[in-house]
C-alpha cells in the first residue's frame, strides 16, 4: 500500500513535469530542463550521503568525469553524443570506484577532506591539461555534435524530453534502489555501521558501491549537462560544484527521493529571484541555508516525513 | 539585480514611476525627441555583469561605463529614434550562471541583444545559448575565441582588440626596446595561455627568445616560490596576472627583487587593474612597462573625446574614481563598453532594427561595418572591424612608470596587430 502510494506520488511529480513541457513560459522551461539535470547530480550525491551517511566535499570529481568524458570524446574524437553520453556515465562510475577505493578507508571530517583533495587534484588536472581541456575558459560543444540520435540537444523542447526521460528513469532508479534490501543496508550503514558489520554485511563493499552508484549518477548529470548546454569548462569542475549538490539536499530532504530534486528546483530559483532583486543574493542564500539548518535540518521532506509521519506520512520514501 | 526602467508586469510602484518619468519626458522635450521613431517603445539590452565573482572589481567599472554611454546614447535620441535600456544582470562570474543569464535576457526579458561580458569562460558558457536563442551577444573579453572560430554567428567582439592581436602589435617594441631573452610569468590557465602561445610566437617571428614560462596556478594566493625559477640571464620579464590576488603577486615580485638589479619588466595592466599603482610595495616598478588597451592617466595632448569620456564616466586625471580617489578604474579595458554599446547602435542603424525579427539583419549589418572612426563614440581611438572573424583590431599603448605614474611611450599601428582570418563566420548559418 505504501509501495503504490510512494510510486504514484513520484510518477505524479514526472507527469507534471510533462505538462509543464506544454505549460511553462519559455524561461521557465529552459531552467526546468537545467534543473532536472542537476537534480539527477544531487540525486546521486543524496544516494552516498542521504542514504549512505558519505559526506563527501568532491562530488565535482565526478559530475566533472561525465562532463568531460563526454565532452572530449565529442569535441576531439567526433565521437557520437549517445556513445559519449554512454562515456561520461561510466567514467563518473569508474571515478567513483576508484576514489571510493582509497578514500573509503577514513570516514567522517577525514572522508569529507580526502574526497575534496580528489575533487583538487581532478579540477588541476583539467587545468594542467589546457592544451585538451582548454582549462577554465573550456570547450564550446558544436550544435552538430549534439545529436542524440536523431534528437537535436540545442533544441529547446527536445532538450526538456531528454532531460525529463533522463530524470525520469533516475528518478525511478533511485526509488527502486532504496526500497530494495541493498537500500536499506546503505540506510543501516549510515544509521549503525558496526551493528551493521555484526549482522554479516561488510561496509567498505556497501559504501563502496554505494559510492560508485553516485559515481554513475553524478557522470549522468555531468554528461547530460555538456550536451545539453553544449559548454565544458574547468570552472564546472570546482569545489563549488561540489558543494552544490548538498546544498540541494540539505535543502529539499536528505535520504528522502523526491528531496534532491525539490532542493536544486528552490534553490535555482532562490538565487535567481534574489539576484533580481538585491546585489547581496549570495547572503540571501545564506541566510536561507542557515534558517534551514536551525529550523529544519531535515530538509523540507525530511521534516515533512518526521513531522507528519505519527499522521501517517513515513511512506515518503 | 536588474536595473530596469519597465517590467513586463508593472507594479503599483511601477506605474507611479512611469506617470511621473512620463511627465517628466514631456516637460524635457525628450518625448518629441524620440517621437519620429516607428515605436517609440525602448530597446532593450541585456547586460551580462560580472557584479560578483572574481570579475567583481571590473564589473563595478563595467556598470558605471555602460550606464555613462547609456546617458550619452539616448541625450542624442538613442537608437533610430528609439529610447535605449540596459538591465544589468548578475552572473556571479559563473560560466553556468552566465548561460541562465543569457536565457532570461531572451526569454523572460525579451532583450534586444546581450553585451558586456568580459571572463572568457564565461563568455564560452554563455555563447552556445547566446546562438540556440538567436540572441545577438556582444562580449568584450578580449579573449581569442571569438576570432578564432569557436563561437557562433550571433556572438561579436566588436569593441576591444583580442589577445592575439595585443600581444602581435607589441612584440617587436617589446623586443627593440627592451631585450631579446624574455621570461613569461602567466597563469595557467586559458587567457594565461593565449599570452604563452602568442607572445612567443611573436617573439621567435622577431629574432628574440622566451628562454623559460612561469605558470602559476590560479589557486595560488602567494607567489613567492614562483619566482626563483625566473634564469638570471632573463633580459625581459613579461608578466600577465588577474584575479583578486594581483596586488600581491605584483607586492611580492617587488620584494623578490628588492632594490638589486633587476630585468627589464613588461607586464599587462591586468596585472595592475583597479590597483592604485601608489600603493606601498610598489615602488620598484619605476621604469618599468605595461600593455594598456586605453592609458589610466590622462595623457599629454588628450582628444576632446577622451576628455569627455573620462568625465562621463567619473575618472579623474589618474584613473581614479573622481568621488573617490581609492577607487581605481579598470580604465585600460572598459572603454570597451562604451565603445560596444555605440557599435550596436551604428549596426542597429545600419539594419533599421525594429525589433527582435529583425535580429539576423542587425547581425549582418554589422557583419557589414569596416571600420569605427575615432571620437566621443569611439574614445579609445580607430577601430578597424572585420566581418568575417567578428573581431575588432584597434591600437595599443606601451606606458612607462615616471614618477609613479604611466606615461605613454608608443603606440602600436594598427597593421601591427594583424593575422590570417581564422574563421569566417559570415559562411555559417543562423
Amino acid at each position: 500500500m505504501n509501495g503504490t502510494r510512494a510510486l504514484a506520488l513520484h510518477l505524479g511529480v514526472l507527469a507534471l513535469l510533462l505538462a509543464l513541457h506544454f505549460l511553462a513560459p519559455s524561461y521557465h522551461h529552459t531552467n526546468i530542463a537545467r534543473i532536472m539535470v542537476l537534480a539527477i547530480y544531487a540525486m546521486g550525491y543524496n544516494i552516498a550521503f542521504g542514504y549512505t551517511g558519505l559526506l563527501s566535499l568532491g562530488h565535482a570529481l565526478l559530475f566533472g568525469a561525465g562532463l568531460y568524458g563526454a565532452g572530449l570524446l565529442v569535441y576531439h574524437a567526433d565521437a557520437h553524443a549517445t556513445l559519449a553520453l554512454i562515456a561520461g556515465v561510466l567514467a563518473g562510475g569508474a571515478l567513483a570506484f576508484a576514489v571510493g577505493l582509497l578514500a573509503l578507508r577514513t570516514a567522517g571530517v577525514a572522508f569529507m577532506i580526502v574526497t575534496l583533495m580528489f575533487a583538487q587534484a581532478g579540477y588541476l588536472t583539467i587545468l594542467y591539461f589546457g592544451s585538451y581541456t582548454r582549462g577554465d575558459e573550456g570547450i564550446v560543444i558544436p550544435r552538430a555534435a549534439r545529436m542524440l540520435g536523431s534528437l537535436d540537444l540545442s533544441d529547446d523542447g527536445t532538450r526538456y524530453l531528454v532531460a525529463l526521460t533522463l530524470f525520469a528513469i533516475a528518478l525511478l532508479c533511485n526509488l527502486a534502489l532504496v526500497r530494495s534490501p541493498f537500500g536499506r543496508v546503505m540506510v543501516a550503514m549510515r544509521e549503525n555501521e558496526e551493528r551493521s558489520r555484526m549482522l554479516g554485511y561488510n561496509p567498505f563493499t556497501v559504501k563502496l558501491a554505494a559510492l560508485t552508484v553516485s559515481g554513475l549518477y553524478s557522470g549522468l548529470s555531468g554528461a547530460a549537462y555538456g550536451l545539453m548546454f553544449g559548454y565544458v569548462g574547468a570552472g564546472l569542475a570546482s569545489v563549488q560544484y561540489s558543494i552544490l549538490p548538498m546544498l540541494y539536499v540539505l535543502l529539499g530532504g536528505a535520504g528522502t527521493v523526491l528531496g534532491p530534486f525539490l532542493g536544486a528546483l528552490l534553490m535555482f530559483y532562490l538565487i535567481d529571484y534574489a539576484s533580481s532583486v538585491t546585489d547581496a543574493h549570495q547572503f540571501v542564500t545564506g541566510a536561507a541555508l542557515v534558517l534551514l539548518v536551525l529550523f529544519a535540518p531535515k530538509g523540507i521532506l525530511g521534516t515533512i516525513r518526521a513531522r507528519a509521519g505519527a499522521r501517517g506520512a513515513e511512506w515518503l520514501p | 539585480m536588474s536595473n530596469k526602467l519597465i517590467t513586463p508586469n508593472p507594479s503599483r510602484r511601477a506605474v507611479l514611476g512611469g506617470i511621473a518619468a512620463g511627465g517628466a519626458l514631456l516637460t524635457t522635450g525628450l518625448g518629441a525627441r524620440f517621437a519620429q521613431a516607428q515605436s517609440s517603445a525602448p530597446i532593450k539590452l541585456g547586460f551580462q555583469l560580472h557584479r560578483t565573482g572574481i570579475g567583481a572589481s571590473y564589473g563595478r567599472w563595467y556598470e558605471r561605463t555602460a550606464t555613462a554611454a547609456l546617458k550619452v546614447l539616448n541625450d542624442a535620441g538613442g537608437i533610430n529614434g528609439r529610447p535605449v535600456e540596459i538591465l544589468f544582470e548578475d552572473d556571479g562570474t559563473d560560466p553556468k550562471r552566465g548561460a541562465e543569464v543569457v536565457e532570461k535576457f531572451a526569454t523572460q526579458h525579451k532583450c534586444d541583444i546581450g553585451f558586456g561580458t568580459l571572463f572568457s569562460h564565461v563568455v564560452m558558457g554563455s555563447a552556445p545559448r547566446a546562438g540556440e536563442l538567436k540572441l545577438p551577444y556582444f562580449v568584450v573579453s578580449e579573449g581569442h575565441h571569438v576570432a578564432s572560430g569557436a563561437l557562433n554567428r550571433w556572438t561579436l567582439q566588436p569593441g576591444i582588440t583580442d589577445v592575439k592581436s595585443q600581444v602581435l602589435s607589441m612584440a617587436p617594441w617589446v623586443l627593440q626596446n627592451l631585450g631579446k631573452k624574455v621570461t613569461m610569468v602567466f597563469p595557467d590557465y586559458a587567457f594565461g595561455h593565449d599570452h604563452r602561445d602568442y607572445f612567443t610566437q611573436a617573439v621567435q617571428a622577431n629574432g628574440g627568445e622566451v628562454i623559460a614560462q612561469v605558470a602559476i596556478p590560479p589557486t595560488e594566493t602567494t607567489f613567492t616560490r614562483y619566482f626563483p625559477k625566473i634564469p638570471r640571464e632573463t633580459e625581459v620579464l613579461y608578466h600577465v596576472m588577474v584575479g583578486p590576488a594581483v596586488l600581491t603577486f605584483v607586492k611580492e615580485l617587488g620584494e623578490f627583487y628588492g632594490t638589486g638589479a633587476r630585468p627589464e619588466i613588461f607586464g599587462f595592466i591586468d596585472s595592475l587593474e583597479a590597483v592604485n599603482i601608489a600603493s606601498p610595495g610598489l615602488e620598484f616598478l619605476e621604469g618599468t612597462h605595461f600593455w594598456e588597451g586605453h592609458p589610466r592617466y590622462l595623457q599629454e595632448g588628450a582628444s576632446e573625446a577622451e576628455l569627455a569620456y573620462r568625465a562621463a564616466v567619473g575618472v579623474d586625471d589618474t584613473g581614479a574614481s573622481v568621488s573617490d580617489p581609492a577607487d581605481v578604474a579598470t580604465y585600460a579595458h572598459m572603454f570597451s563598453v562604451w565603445e560596444t554599446l555605440f557599435a550596436v547602435k551604428a549596426g542597429m542603424e545600419a539594419a533599421g532594427y525594429q525589433g527582435p525579427d529583425d535580429r539576423q539583419k542587425f547581425v549582418e549589418a554589422m557583419e557589414a561595418i569596416a571600420a569605427f572612426d575615432e571620437g566621443a563614440e569611439h574614445p579609445q581611438g580607430p577601430k578597424v572591424f572585420n566581418g568575417k572573424t567578428h573581431q575588432a583590431f584597434g591600437l595599443q599603448s606601451i606606458s612607462k612608470v615616471e614618477g609613479g605614474k604611466l606615461k605613454r611611450v608608443h603606440q602600436t599601428t594598427m597593421e601591427d596587430g594583424f593575422y590570417p582570418d581564422e574563421v569566417d563566420y559570415t559562411t555559417m548559418s543562423f
